[in-house]
């Protein structure tokens, strides 16, 4: 199971937080083609600017491949203090 | 170095009293405390979301790289997660060095660095409803000063 989260507008844009997707993707892009799959807007929404990813809390960029059981992350641009 | 994420309020005389006691060798202790604005009406409530293990690691690697940088002897942030009303403090850097120079450049650049490369998520309500605040040209440009 992949546990997938969404943070900020991401996750009122899909209406959840968190969600396991199964079967398993091997890759960040094939999660990405799955939630894309299930949602086309949140799909599109993943790619827009400055939406970054975090596989087992360590930042990403470009495509990885995912161990099972991985957590992966979407966040749009930070705005913290 | 001490960093901590908290839904409870705080009040950033206190943290700056105890972050200052004890220290003989310390010339200079710069703090920052940001506030929740009102903007004239148009939020009634601020909502920031963290991500927990991952916001606090990463606050924690930048706060390093600001030590390093600014030969500093401690470092401490505090910033509020979920519901904060206008008026409440949001966030609270404070950093110790021999010299108050190197003290000043230290919050400035965390602070930067806070307000567009830490993982926080920021919404706004109102009377005319919610919407997420994203770093503005000017964040992304502040934090590039320090690159």
């Amino acid at each position: 199971m992949t546990r997938v989260l969404l943070f900020g507008r991401l996750s009122d844009i899909a209406g959840w937080r968190e969600r396991a997707i199964e079967p398993e993707p091997a890759s960040l892009s094939v999660l990405h083609q799955t939630i894309a799959t299930l949602d086309p807007i949140l799909g599109e929404a993943l790619t827009g600017p400055g939406v970054q990813a975090a596989v087992n809390r360590i930042l990403v960029r470009g495509d990885v491949a995912l161990d099972r059981g991985s957590e992966v992350a979407f966040m749009p641009p930070m705005s913290g203090g | 170095m001490e960093v901590r994420l908290q839904t409870a309020p705080f009040d950033p005389g206190d943290l700056l009293s105890v972050f200052c006691a004890e220290r003989r060798e310390t010339g200079a202790v710069v703090s920052f405390t940001g506030l929740a604005r009102a903007d004239g009406g148009t939020t009634t409530t601020l909502w920031l979301e963290a991500y927990p293990g991952f916001t606090d690691l990463e606050i924690e690697r930048l706060g390093r790289g600001t030590i390093a940088r600014f030969s500093l002897q401690d470092l401490l942030v505090v910033h509020r997660i979920g519901a904060i009303e206008p008026g409440a403090p949001i966030v609270f850097v404070a950093a110790a060095a021999a010299q108050r120079r190197s003290a000043f450049e230290a919050v400035d650049q965390l602070m930067d660095y806070l307000k567009s490369r830490a993982p926080f998520w920021k919404k706004q309500s109102g009377p005319d409803g919610e919407c997420w605040i994203e770093p503005t040209a000017r964040d992304v440009a502040d934090a590039a000063r320090w690159d």
